[in-house]
């Protein structure tokens, strides 16, 4: 068994949107490593209850790596140094004895801030609803098996669709990019057969509003792809480019 | 008007006057190569390029290609900067995987751009716009007009002084880094990519923009080294010569 | 509704299901041909609110608004794609019988009905296999990424308690896959307007008018402000309330207030002791652990379950002197092979949970806190080679290594059971109406068509059979006598009243300002909730958890510390709102608990129990759902019965050792 660790953390605070934020400096003693980072920020919120202090504000839901609701800005990496891991799944093990951590919230116009680490994420809602489906009511809808669907095609809409919405890819893209989060579902849709016929609309809709909502253009440096922690690919944005383009040029 | 209003034909915007670009720098880099294995031949294209109705309308072309590049940069980092929010991150960490390059983009334009000034007056300015200004009518000094289509002149000129080889060199890096991230870039907001070409593009980035500048860099270096039938003490050549 | 009928000792009333005349077979589509429906120009007229955006809350709102009703859908995340429905990995069923291996409506009927031992009401169970087949269509056609075989046709794999292979499966993420289809089609009629989405509140109150549920209560968590809701009906799917034991596999904003306030407004609330505990769950590391990450059970596949056979063994393991593989193969207790051998490690869920749970108490636990059992794959990667198990296991190998930071391939896993998931909840008729007219129940949140043990992949058929298929139809036979009733005002007396109180309450809360925190106070009741209603209980054991209940409630309402105001945004205060109703939950599950005098499926009564330790039926005295009617403040809530007759299915004795 490793030995527990004591910390310093530099978290950022904020009362409200409005309200100037600033980092407050806390010390964190006899942290197991065991604990995640989020168990290690229920400790300090313990803590500061207990010198009836605000806790610290903070999203967070399923805590394994699924709902995407977690999302903090941790030593310079969205979730954490740790690849292919949200913050809920990162462990404090991966931390030394005496190190100070800084957390941030996402910082990106689309995502302002809340209240201390929250921020509110409706953009990525509002771009579903612009067009991230296939316009099907319930019912009267065809057998599963009517269209084949060829294995590949389907592991790389399943890659494309396993996107958790937290966010990171705006959050470490130097231009508060949407792209890949837009990516990947249009992504996902153009590959299977059920998505053809609202193919072009559908990238059309989502891309205006993606820019409607003050997302930067990408630049394709690729730290999306390098912080998402599902690993979802920027190739996923060539195809965006390439349905997004060839739809532009048909009309 | 989507190519003005969409992020993405913003993108496009920006990746067809850089497929432009860099097929000029191509061509411009492997003409500079000629200069230095043949100074004579490389007077026959200067004379080709100088002001002819083809020459000019490919140098407006080229001209604006290179406003459009510059511009909707500089419209795409404002942009980008606002995107960012007010407050910065207080740890910024470069991730893996990402390229120096594709962060600095606009470092590496900008540095770009300041030589291009210094190179247009050096060259252009001398060759392409005296004898369009003298075909023009203008009075120009008949030395320099005599000498506007021998390109192997002014070559010989300026990179037979170290200092000016030195900072072509440095120049080239800057476009070595700019490159490196703009080919592959370029094609992948075309839509040009996939899981499978993702590497080999970027692969291909690498090799391309490393000949580019290979060739560019090669009458620099030729100048410092003082090699080559344009820079060698024993060179023969006289702008005046014709052969 | 209600009719009188003489019981054993006391008059216990029986309530009435509505169950259609007919076949088995033929009662749905019986329903269906005769039920009132709603004319498209009149829909738009009518509003209906829906609380949650699960499998069943986003596929209800999502189907209703498709069908020109007006709908509000309530969400305590900051997006529907939150809800934790997302985390389900196994898969869903369906019947349709693609890998020809003789699957049929009947079978995946028959299944479901003993998977549950036989404590799930029959018509419901059929109609949920009837429409499984429709669900996979649906999410098809949304574009969910199902696994294919390399023809292009759906895969399926086989799961517990069944014969075929009937389940759909997208990678080990099928509740996302499934979710995210939901929620698209949600975002399309969100984008439409047809629904109006809240996203961050809370409903804290159900409002009823002249005897019908007519709107809710519900703060915005960002401004902490609390808010008025009006509509023609109300649906809650709102999902279970096992986060009342604290630690368990569900996520942290899951709970039971919704259902506790339906509850209280006059909804019955059907067998609260039925929790399924989930055998195959990481174990407890230290005491800030905060939830339980479950393990699919697809690894008791290859994977081999032991303790140390002697106790300075686990002992030093304990302690740390020894490791696993320092056990001799001759000192393990491969206790599942050893009790049920015809089994082995695939007994079912609750079998193997409590197997676990009793060597642990006998003193061979291991891990550091003693609470732990390794699950071993030596044996396996032996046998089939390390790759073969990474093929199969990897992404759960990984998972694990993410968390314990052991490896799994060297040292054994260790695993403990956890509580997962709550076949009990509101009780709904076969219209999935509660015993408040207007209000309807959906998903886990009602007591749903598991009885008293759910099978793997049936969660996610169910959530999506009530939103998709049934409420839709179910709900426009109570709505077509409310075509002429006007738009509500939120001005109400009941409004002003029903949200007065929540304020009161709130400022209850924060005005405590005592020494302890929610956390510590949830902790306590969850301790309680797990040693004596968990999974093993007895009466003495539940009449002291009734007793330690009440002692929380009273620190609770005493002691507790709120920080910060209620006009912001206050999670001390979300939580504090949450533990206070899973206390009630808490109490109401014991009470159940004691009442149900026999063993079935997740209840396991120490007491009734055969010579070898197996769950003890009693379909003599309790083949009934026991519903529980509020009754105010530190009153005792009395009983209802609905009765279940079986009229198609013979019960069944479940025996897994030979």
């Amino acid at each position: 068994m490793e030995k527990n660790i004591n910390i310093t953390l530099k978290v950022w605070r904020q009362a409200g949107p409005k309200a100037k934020g600033k980092f407050v400096k806390y010390r964190l003693e006899n942290v197991s490593p065991d604990s995640s980072f989020l168990e290690m920020l229920d400790m300090l919120n313990e803590k500061l209850i207990s010198e009836r202090k605000e806790p610290i504000a903070f999203d967070h839901d399923c805590r394994e790596g699924i709902c995407g609701m977690c999302g903090l800005y941790i030593n310079g990496h969205p979730h954490g140094a740790m690849g292919g891991t949200t913050t809920c799944q990162l462990h404090m093990r991966k931390f030394k004895d005496g190190e100070t951590i800084t957390i941030e919230p996402w910082r990106s116009t689309g995502f302002p801030v809340i209240k201390d680490l929250i921020v509110n994420r409706n953009a990525f809602d509002t771009i579903m609803q612009a067009g991230g489906f296939i316009s099907v009511n319930t019912g009267g809808v065809p057998d599963g098996n009517a269209i084949p669907i060829q294995h590949d095609k389907a592991e790389e809409a399943m890659d494309a669709a396993s996107c958790i919405g937290c966010g990171a890819c705006v959050a470490a893209c130097k231009n508060g990019s949407a792209m890949l989060f837009v990516a990947a579902k249009v992504s996902q849709f153009a590959l299977l057969p059920q998505g053809q016929v609202e193919r072009a609309t559908r990238a059309k809709a989502m891309v205006a509003k993606m820019d409607e909502l003050g997302f930067g253009n990408c630049t394709n440096t690729g730290a999306c792809e390098a912080e998402c922690p599902k690993n979802v690919s920027i190739a996923h944005i060539a195809r965006l480019n390439r349905e997004y383009l060839s739809a532009k040029v048909k009309d | 008007m989507w190519l003005i209003d969409s992020s993405i034909g913003r993108k496009l915007i920006m990746s067809i006057t850089g497929v432009l670009l860099v097929l000029f720098l191509l061509f411009h880099s492997i003409m500079n190569f000629v200069s230095i294995l043949s100074p004579y031949a490389y007077d026959v294209i200067c004379a080709f390029l100088g002001a002819n109705w083809y020459a000019i309308i490919g140098t407006m072309g080229l001209a604006a290609g290179f406003i459009i590049h510059i511009l909707y940069a500089l419209i795409l980092s404002y942009q980008n900067l606002r995107a960012r929010g007010n407050n910065r991150y207080a740890v910024k960490v470069r991730q893996k995987g990402v390229s120096w390059a594709s962060l600095n983009m606009l470092v590496l334009g900008i540095i770009i751009l300041g030589f291009m000034g210094l190179h247009l007056f050096q060259f252009w300015s001398k060759m392409q716009l005296i004898e369009l200004m003298h075909n023009m009518g203008a009075a120009t000094d008949a030395q320099l007009t005599a000498l506007a289509a021998k390109g192997s002149h002014w070559v010989q000129y300026y990179f037979g002084q170290p200092i000016y080889s030195v900072l072509y060199i440095v120049w080239l890096s800057a476009l070595w880094f700019h490159l490196t991230h703009g080919v592959w870039s370029m094609l992948h907001t075309l839509g040009i990519n996939n899981q499978t070409w993702l590497p080999r593009l970027k692969t291909f980035s690498y090799i391309l923009a490393t000949i580019i500048i290979l060739l560019f860099m090669a009458v620099p270096i030729c100048g410092l080294l003082k090699a080559g039938p344009l820079f060698s003490p024993e060179s023969m050549y006289n702008p005046f010569l014709n052969i | 509704m209600t009719k009188k009928q003489s019981t054993s000792k006391v008059e216990v009333p029986i309530i009435d299901a509505k169950i259609p005349a007919g076949q088995l077979a033929e009662k749905w589509t019986n329903y269906k041909n005769t039920q009132k429906l709603v004319n498209p120009a009149n829909k738009r007229r009518l509003d209906i609110i829906v609380v949650g955006t699960g499998l069943a809350g986003a596929s209800a709102a999502a189907s209703l608004a498709e069908l020109g009703f007006n709908v509000k859908n309530f969400c305590i995340q900051d997006s529907p794609r939150r809800a934790h429905s997302i985390a389900a990995q196994g898969g869903i069923n369906a019947a349709k019988n693609y890998p020809n291996d003789g699957d049929s409506v009947e079978r995946l009927f028959r299944d479901t009905i003993k998977g549950g031992d036989y404590r799930a009401r029959e018509a419901n169970v059929y109609r949920l296999a009837e429409v499984s087949n429709n669900i996979i269509d649906q999410c098809v056609a949304q574009g969910v990424p199902f696994a294919r075989e390399y023809g292009g046709l759906l895969a399926n794999r086989s799961f517990g308690g069944a014969q075929v292979s009937r389940t759909f499966y997208a990678r080990g993420q099928t509740g996302q896959q499934l979710l995210l289809g939901a929620y698209s089609a949600l975002s399309r009629q969100v984008g439409k307007g047809t629904v109006k989405l809240y996203t961050r509140y809370e409903m804290l109150d159900l409002v009823i008018i002249d005897g019908r549920a007519r709107g809710i209560i519900a703060r915005n968590l960002v401004t902490g402000k609390v808010e008025r809701f009006a509509a023609h009906a109300v649906v809650v799917g709102t999902g279970g309330y096992g986060n009342a034991f604290f630690l368990s596999t569900n996520a942290m904003t899951s709970n039971g207030s919704a259902a506790l306030q339906v509850y209280k407004k006059g909804a019955f609330f059907a067998n609260p002791a039925f929790a399924q505990i989930h055998p195959t769950c990481i174990p407890v590391q230290g005491e800030h652990q905060s939830k339980l990450t479950l393990m699919s059970e697809s690894l008791r596949n290859d994977g081999r379950i032991w303790v140390p056979k002697k106790k300075e063994d686990a002992e030093a393991i304990r302690k740390g002197k020894l490791k696993p593989t320092d056990i001799a193969e001759e000192n393990r207790d491969y206790f599942l092979e050893r009790r049920y051998p015809a089994f082995g490690n695939l007994v079912p869920r609750d079998v193997a949970s409590r197997a676990a749970k009793e060597r642990c108490d006998a003193g061979f636990g291991v891990g550091n806190t003693g609470l732990a059992v390794y699950l071993d794959f030596e044996e396996a990667i032996n046998r089939l080679g390390e790759h073969v198990v990474r093929e199969r296991y990897g992404n759960l190998f990984e998972m694990y290594e993410k968390i314990v930071d052991d490896n799994p391939y060297k040292t054994p896993m260790m695993i403990y059971p956890a509580i997962h998931y709550t076949m009990g909840g509101i009780w709904v008729d076969y219209e999935l109406q509660t015993t408040v007219k207007g209000l309807f129940c959906i998903g886990e949140a009602n007591f749903s068509d598991h009885g008293a043990n759910r099978l793997g992949a049936s969660a996610l058929m169910q959530g999506l059979a009530d939103g998709y298929f049934i409420l839709p139809y179910t709900i426009q036979n109570y709505l077509a006598d409310q075509i002429r009733v006007p738009r509500f005002s939120t001005d109400a007396p009941e409004f002003e009243e029903a949200e007065k109180q929540i304020n009161e309450k709130i400022n209850r809360i924060i005005s405590i300002q005592g020494k302890r925190s929610v956390d510590s106070i949830h902790r306590e009741l969850g301790l309680v909730m797990w040693d004596f209603v968990g999974m093993a209980r007895n009466k003495k054991g539940l009449e002291h958890a009734l007793k330690r209940i009440q002692e929380i409630r009273k620190e609770f309402w005493s002691n507790v510390f709120v920080p910060g105001k209620a006009d912001d945004l206050n999670t001390e205060l979300e939580k504090a709102l949450r533990v206070a109703d899973f206390i009630e939950i808490g109490e109401l599950m014991a009470r159940d608990a004691i009442l149900r005098e026999e063993s079935c499926g997740g209840h396991f009564r120490e007491e009734h129990q055969t010579e070898e330790g197996e769950t003890l039926r009693n379909d003599k005295e309790f083949a009934f759902v026991s519903c529980w009617k509020y009754n105010g403040e530190g009153e005792e809530p009395s009983l209802f019965k609905e009765m279940l007759a079986y009229e198609f299915v013979e019960r069944d004795q479940r025996n897994y050792k030979a």
